[in-house]
């Protein structure tokens, strides 16, 4: 039964089903806000076998264990921390103290296999996207650790269900913090290096940055690499900030029947989506900042208020 | 901090065109830039002296494929010129009202084009629809959507029926609408201006100095307008002002062209008002008189420059091209150092260079 929780459901081949259709879904939105038609509904799944089917290139200057492990590292950091943000009930399987600070720790991940690609592939671009990978996580990291552990601070629980537990008792922290949920989204779009921040891999500038040397399968697991990303990171901002499978009323109408998973697990999908609907549509406003721009807002619009919000945290909670 | 050498072109996202930028950079900072030009040389001044004067406009005409009608008509007024051949009034109006549509059309794909340089990708997407609307006009009026082959030596070959000048009015009316849509969206999205205010600075005298043209000259302030200080066709009779700017920076390129757009609507409509009754055509001899001339237009992204030697048969001895996108590489350099490396895309993009005009 653990193996089929880790691989099928709601392990990886479910979170690999989820991202493919995020990222369908988000490029369909993108789309049809720039009054596209946008792709059909089989594309990135489409994407992927076509890019695991093409010839493989590794450069000649690069290291060549590097190049092979790094990018399934990554997509395995990704999956590795699926299995700990709660797709249906708060009281979920896999949970336990800390979580939270897991979660995190496995999502910063990317951005370091991002770095290491650059760095061991032989492309100016390739240097110059990692430069700004570590500029940009100077950025965004801090903020968005920091928006979540302002909820954690409030629940006084470094554990994912135990946010559940508060929200379903008290309100969700989208509308208790909600300064944390902001910085919370524009950190997700730091880490995702979506517009305005897709900055390391400036198409029209350094082409994919440290991706540029990457084809075929490697390619494939890198691009699978965000979309899981960007579920895990819409998953879990649903669970900390939106009550994850909590619905007003609904649940507790529904509470202790058979269908009481099948909603909890139709909220926190719809909720992902509503955060992905957001990135897509910050997308669609916003033209790409340069990197000092970049840092220079994150300090002001995000370190400065998450402080703010989390000062007003321990204010509040110790009165 | 190391010096880092890295290529844009002659293969790069940010070019549609191949060319190559070698840009050295300290960080994210540019301190030495190398253009290496000729990637897409066609040898069309060389085909020109192989074919007679009326394949030499159809080659010509080739040189660009978002400008064609200027180069044809700069070509062709080249010619006329050696024919001493007075081209028919109504002639005159087409040929400018075509032009213009060409500057709308250009000056949008341009504005579209630095959108997406900067990330804007929805900029993107919109002004290329509606420059659709523009596209449509001129495929009704010549047939054609990119090589229009309307200027002929001695005139036009095409007219302009009254119902194709409802059509452009009705046309231009919602060009008008979308460009003031688009204005408020490229002057006042601080996203965007962020990318584009003070970016690529070029300061009047560096502007005068280097011999910049067309928009990137204004921008800077310098009030340099072909169809203004040397007025051909109807220009003469059509009485504007050049726009300018004093920003000098990619902002105020940008607020030259979409003004420029305004600019060219306005013709168009006082062209459609004001078109006069008559011939559309003269007839021209094939063989052209000894001599040699220049004539000079004002093409979207500046002065064209064409000079041609006749030897008294029927193909030219020498056609000499000078087109606005090889006047304006030297201030692209000026602009380029000391700019950040995200900044560079941006800056090539802002002299809505056109690599096929400057190679030829």
């Amino acid at each position: 039964m653990p193996l089929f929780y880790v691989l099928i459901f709601p392990g990886f081949l479910f979170l690999l089903a989820f991202a493919l259709f995020a990222e369908y879904f988000d490029r369909k939105v993108v789309a049809r806000l720039q009054n596209r038609q946008g792709p059909p509904w089989y594309q990135p799944l489409a994407d992927t076998i076509k890019l695991l089917s093409k010839e493989d290139i590794i450069t000649h200057d690069a290291d060549k264990p590097m190049v092979n492990t790094v990018p399934l590292f990554g997509l395995a950091a990704v999956a590795a921390s699926f299995l700990y943000v709660p797709m249906w009930t708060k009281d979920w399987h896999f949970s336990f103290q800390g979580d939270l600070i897991v979660v995190l720790y496995l999502l910063t991940i990317p951005a370091f296999v991002l770095v290491l690609l650059g760095w061991y592939s032989p492309n100016p671009f390739g240097s110059i996207g990692t430069g700004r990978v570590v500029t940009q996580l100077f950025g965004y990291e801090v903020p968005f650790a920091l928006a979540l552990l302002a909820p954690a601070i409030a629940a006084q629980s470094w554990r994912i269900t135990d946010l559940l537990a508060y929200q379903d008792d008290h309100y969700w922290f989208a509308l208790i913090t909600p300064i944390a949920f902001l910085v919370a989204i524009a950190g997700l779009v730091g880490k995702l290096e979506r517009v305005p921040f897709d900055i390391p891999h400036a198409e029209t500038e350094i082409v994919e940055g440290p991706m540029t040397e990457y084809t075929g399968r490697k390619y494939a697991l890198l691009k699978l690499m965000f979309s899981t990303e960007t579920v895990v990171g819409a998953v879990l901002i649903a669970a900390i900030f939106l009550g994850g499978p909590h619905l007003p009323w609904v649940t507790k109408a529904v509470a202790g029947t058979a269908v009481a998973p099948l909603v909890g697990f139709l909220a926190v999908v719809l909720k992902a989506l509503f955060i992905v609907f957001l990135l897509s549509v910050i997308k669609a406003a916003l033209t790409r900042l340069r990197i000092d721009q970049m840092v220079r807002w994150c300090l002001t619009w995000l370190t400065f208020p998450i402080l703010i919000q989390i000062l007003y945290i321990v204010i509040v909670g110790s009165m | 901090m190391a010096k880092i050498t890295f290529p844009i072109g002659p293969q790069h996202p940010a070019l549609k065109e191949p060319e190559s930028f070698k840009i050295t950079a300290e960080g994210e900072c540019v301190v030495d830039v190398d253009i290496r030009l000729g990637y897409v040389h066609r040898s069309i001044e060389a085909a020109c002296l192989a074919r007679n004067y009326v394949q030499g406009q159809y080659v010509c005409e080739r040189i660009c494929g978002i400008c064609s009608h200027i180069h044809s008509n700069t070509f062709a007024r080249a010619v006329e010129d050696l024919l001493q051949l007075e081209v028919p009034a109504r002639a005159k109006y087409l040929r400018v009202l075509v032009a213009e549509l060409e500057r709308i059309h250009s000056h949008l794909l341009w504005l579209g084009v630095a959108a997406h340089e900067v990330g804007f990708d929805t900029l993107f997407m919109y002004v290329w629809r509606d420059r659709e609307v523009v596209q449509d006009l001129l495929e009704m009026i010549t047939g054609n959507r990119v090589h229009y082959g309307f200027t002929t030596i001695g005139g036009t070959k095409f007219d302009l029926t009254p119902q194709m000048a409802d059509k452009c009015t009705e046309g231009l009316m919602v060009l008008r609408e979308r460009t003031e849509y688009y204005k408020q969206v490229a002057t006042t999205e601080s996203s965007f201006l962020k990318r584009v205010e003070g970016v690529g600075v070029l300061t009047e005298q560096q502007a005068r100095e280097l011999g910049a043209v067309g928009p990137t000259a204004r921008a800077s302030n310098v009030p340099y307008d072909a169809r203004w200080v040397f007025p051909y066709d109807a220009y003469p009779e059509l009485d504007y002002q050049p726009i300018t700017s004093d920003l000098g920076d990619v902002l105020g390129r940008t607020i030259v062209r979409v003004l420029e757009t305004f600019q060219a609507i306005d013709i168009c409509e006082e062209v459609l008002r004001r078109l006069p009754e008559g011939d559309i055509q003269v007839r021209a001899k094939p063989r052209v008189p000894e001599g040699e001339t220049v004539a000079r237009c004002e093409a979207p992204r500046g002065e064209v420059f064409y000079y041609i030697r006749s030897n008294g048969t029927d193909k030219p001895a020498r056609v000499k091209v000078r087109t606005p996108s090889l006047a304006n590489w030297p201030a692209t350099i000026a602009m380029l150092e000391g700019a950040y490396v995200a900044d560079a895309p941006i800056i090539i993009a802002s002299i809505d260079p056109c690599m096929s005009c400057t190679d030829r």
